[in-house]
């Protein structure tokens, strides 16, 4: 509540009746922090970077000019109807944009700037504006302290107030960690069971929304209002330069480097220094993006956490670890209703046939081995299954549902988690918080604290207790990969696809593994493995299948399907008899 | 709305032409750095209108022909694509990052030309300036015409260049796939900087173009870079023959439209033009 605390006291200082210049720089300085913190909630957490943050303050300037300034509506009441357009304009955007898979990282930040000049465009040559511009002279300014200038003061002092705390309370909730996964890798977000398109557009909806609102503020102050000054690229250039300076990945980094880069803008008003703060506002953006792209508190964040790391490595192995007291759920072998049943599953990729009707069941408790030469299309299987590819053609049943059509996030809330062949850890959470997303959103459904609790016995189940709080970037290969296991264990699934988790470790390692797979399917989890190694497969799996150009090639128990000849011509060519 | 007349359609396509042929010569340098060396350079812009300036400054002060100022424009401005590329490889940016850095090098070019020329309109003017000729009902304006040509040939210049040059070849290799690339003795960094400089100096050229048949202001920056992102994005990213189509194909649109509504609907062809493009690219998974 310290952001509560200090609005308090900074609300006193319209009683000082101190010059109005004071109070309009604070104003300004405020003005940008809500800017810039309104454009990290979408842009810093998620890295949708946007250049088109000046299209939603667009937007709320103009309905304010509009409606106070043509309509006569009081001034106070078009700010929610600013705040309101602008994010009505962002999540229609946003409902167009994010369903567009390549529209990600610099694509996204060109359409928003293009954005930008199409609405500008409109609003020059429609009533809205016209041309000339709109007079806000005529609109009162309410008092809500003894001068004008302490109005735009207390109300800009309200906001920042209001945006910071939001702010604050989307980093450290659910949307916040969503988020800060969608900027690292978002295809695995989705698959973890983060509703990536659903948290976007939040993000994007309130971020506008705030955006609005403080050019409603901003369009009353500045009394004339142009197409020309409000829809350029100032000010997204401004809010990318104090948000990266400040630090993009902390709530308060943009209001840190908003007020450095007001108070050097605005220090000084004379004309001629306006073109020299544009240039020193350029050559900070181009230093800060080159010598620290992780901003101010992202630097202090990194040295805390490497002064907490310690400097030698335990090596823990996996089978010493105790199992986790976790309440396995009850689920004993049926025959008669399989969990998984795949048919008729089809995937092409521009006329590759990766998958060419796959049929066959996973039964409940079991192990399925997945077997076949590379190109059989065991990943694309994988990858289907949990949704990161939409299949073209058949059904995927599980626990008595078609899944084949479900967005990836759905599939994995309803007890389906995965592993990476190459993990995809989120490189900029710590290994702790990787587990503990996929405790979130997985199927177990946590909270943050007992996610958190459960991120720490998983990590110990896995063997990476002492590694809870280094990046993933600083494990080894064995360590990532036992990383990405526990994360999908701390998912709790009912049923659990491992893709190739062993392939690259040493024997020695991949016996610990061994025994891992064999301790989780003990819990009550099914288990499909799709995996290289031969004796890994027929010393685990209860069943195993075999693919082959995208086809079942045999199933049954090991030894039968090793025995068959086309299983042997499927792998080797030539049978040698 | 009045249906114009035959005459002034074909003259309006012709001019959509010759400011497409433009933004093909602006785009060129633009994808080819996007496209090959994955650097996002909003600043290409900047390069060009600082030319521009340059360009209007040597002609109209000092006196000199305006295509003559080519001879220093050419090399100053590869110098400076070259510095600009030695940074970035120096920190290694992401096309993100590169495209923020650029943003950043940009405003401090405005901001510079703003220092220099002050923010009035400037306009050269040059020999070429009001020359035009007919050709049967139609006028063609030199300078425009001259933009045309170098379009022409400096884009199929460049596709002859990567298509049968070791140095072209080598730098489709490296955006291929870099590291194979660089195992097979392509260095790497060397041929960055040659193709920054390449583009450096497009950009200057461009910038030659711009102040022979435009009025030049600092804020004039950002309003090509909607439509020339656009062409690059039609065109293909490092195609040396793609931005030169697609600009002309913008340009026609843009001067067809304008020729039906409004001079200033016609930012709205181009922007809009680049929403849908990056909408509704097939996609790649």
């Amino acid at each position: 509540m310290a952001i509560g605390g200090a609005g308090v006291a900074l609300a006193v200082i319209p009683l000082l009746h101190l010059p109005a210049f004071y109070e309009s720089f604070l104003y300004l300085v405020f003005h940008w922090i809500v800017l810039a913190t309104s454009w990290n909630i979408l842009s810093g957490y998620s890295g949708y970077f946007s250049f088109g943050h000046g299209a939603f303050y667009g937007t709320g300037i103009y309905t304010t000019a509009v409606l106070a300034g043509k309509f006569d509506m009081p001034f106070l009441w078009t700010l929610p109807v600013a705040g309101i357009m602008a994010a009505v304009l962002g999540v229609t955007l946003g409902a167009i944009v994010f369903r567009v898979r390549s529209v990600r990282g610099e694509l996204f930040a060109l359409l928003t700037l293009a954005v930008t000049f199409v609405l500008a465009t409109i609003v020059l040559n429609t009533p809205i504006d016209g041309g000339p511009g709109v007079y806000l002279s005529g609109v009162a300014v309410p008092a809500l302290a003894p001068t004008p200038s302490g109005t735009f003061y207390v109300l800009a002092l309200v906001l920042a107030v209001a945006t910071l705390m939001i702010a604050r309370s989307i980093a450290q909730a659910r949307l916040g960690l969503g988020l800060f996964a969608i900027h690292d890798d978002e295809d695995a977000a989705e698959v973890m069971g983060v509703p990536t398109y659903r948290y976007k557009l939040v993000a994007f909806g309130v971020s506008c929304g705030l955006a609005g609102i403080a050019g409603g503020i901003h369009a009353l102050f500045i009394a004339y209002v142009t197409a020309g000054s409000v829809f350029n690229i100032t000010v997204p250039l401004t809010v990318v330069l104090m948000s990266v300076l400040g630090g993009t990945r902390h709530w308060a980094g943009p209001a840190l480097g908003a007020t450095a880069i007001t108070l050097l803008l605005y220090a000084s008003t004379a004309a001629e220094q306006a073109v020299a703060g544009k240039a020193v506002t350029g050559a900070i953006l181009v230093a800060a993006v080159l010598f620290m792209p992780d901003g101010i508190l992202g630097l202090r964040w990194k040295r805390r956490k490497a002064a907490a790391v310690p400097a030698t490595t335990v090596h823990v192995d996996a089978h010493i670890a105790t199992p986790p007291p976790v309440s396995a759920r009850t689920t004993s072998p049926r025959a008669d209703a399989p969990l998984l049943s795949l048919h008729g599953l089809r995937k092409s990729f521009s006329g590759v046939r990766a998958l060419d009707g796959v049929d066959f069941d996973v039964h409940d408790g079991e192990i399925l081995g997945v077997l076949g030469p590379n190109g059989s299309g065991k990943s694309t299987l994988i990858n289907v299954v949990s949704g990161h590819y939409r299949a073209d053609a058949g059904s995927i049943r599980f626990a008595g549902a078609d899944i084949a059509r479900w967005r990836a996030h759905a599939i994995a809330r309803a007890g389906i988690a995965r592993t990476y062949q190459i993990p995809r850890p989120f490189a900029h959470l710590t290994v702790r918080d990787n587990v503990t997303l996929a405790a979130m959103f997985g199927a177990a459904a946590l909270d943050r604290s007992r996610a958190d609790a459960a991120a720490a016995r998983w990590l110990h189940f896995t063997g990476l207790a002492h590694r809870g709080h280094v990046l993933p970037g600083e494990l080894n290969l064995h360590q990532t990969k036992f990383l990405e296991l526990a994360r999908a264990l701390a998912a709790q699934p009912r049923l659990l696809l491992l893709d190739e988790v062993l392939s690259g470790l040493t024997p020695a390692e991949i016996d610990g593994a061994v025994e891992l797979i064999r301790r989780i399917r003990d819990r009550g989890t099914t288990i499909v493995l799709v995996e290289h190694v031969m004796r890994v497969v027929t010393e685990l799996s209860d069943r195993i299948v075999v693919l082959d150009q995208g086809r079942v090639l045999a199933q049954g128990s090991a030894a039968d399907v090793m025995a068959r000849d086309d299983v042997a011509i499927a792998y080797l060519g030539v049978v040698h008899a | 709305m009045t249906f114009p007349s035959a005459t002034l359609l074909a003259q309006s396509a012709l001019s959509g032409v010759f400011i497409g042929s433009l933004y093909g010569l602006l785009g060129l340098g633009l994808g080819l750095t996007w496209g090959l060396l994955h650097i996002i350079n909003l600043a290409h812009f900047a390069f060009a209108f600082l030319a521009a300036y340059l360009c209007y400054q040597l002609a109209s002060v000092g006196g000199m022909d305006p295509l003559l100022t080519l001879a220093i424009i050419v090399p100053l401005f590869a110098a400076l694509g070259v510095a600009v590329q030695w940074l970035l490889a120096r920190f290694s940016v992401s096309p993100l990052n590169s495209l923020l850095a650029t943003f950043g090098l940009a405003a401090i070019i405005e901001a510079g030309i703003q220092g220099v020329w002050t923010a009035d309109f400037r306009k050269l003017e040059s020999v070429y300036a009001g020359q035009k000729f007919r050709v049967g009902e139609l006028f063609v304006p030199v300078p425009e015409l001259l933009t045309l040509l170098l379009a022409l040939a400096l884009s199929f210049g460049i596709w002859a260049a990567m298509r049968y040059t070791n140095i072209g070849r080598a730098l489709r290799a490296l955006a291929e796939d870099a590291p194979v690339a660089a195992a097979f003795g392509v260095n790497a960094r060397a041929h960055a900087l040659v193709l920054a400089g390449v583009c450096g100096a497009l950009a200057g050229i461009a910038g030659v173009c711009l102040a022979l048949g435009f009025t030049l202001t600092p804020s004039q920056i950002y309003a090509w870079v909607g439509v020339v992102f656009a062409a690059v994005m039609l065109g293909g990213l490092g195609s040396a023959l793609g931005p030169l189509a697609a600009g002309i194909l913008i340009g026609v649109s843009e001067a067809v439209t304008m020729a039906f509504a409004s001079p200033s609907w016609a930012p709205i062809v181009s922007f809009t033009l680049l929403i849908a493009l990056l909408l509704l690219r097939p996609e790649r998974s």
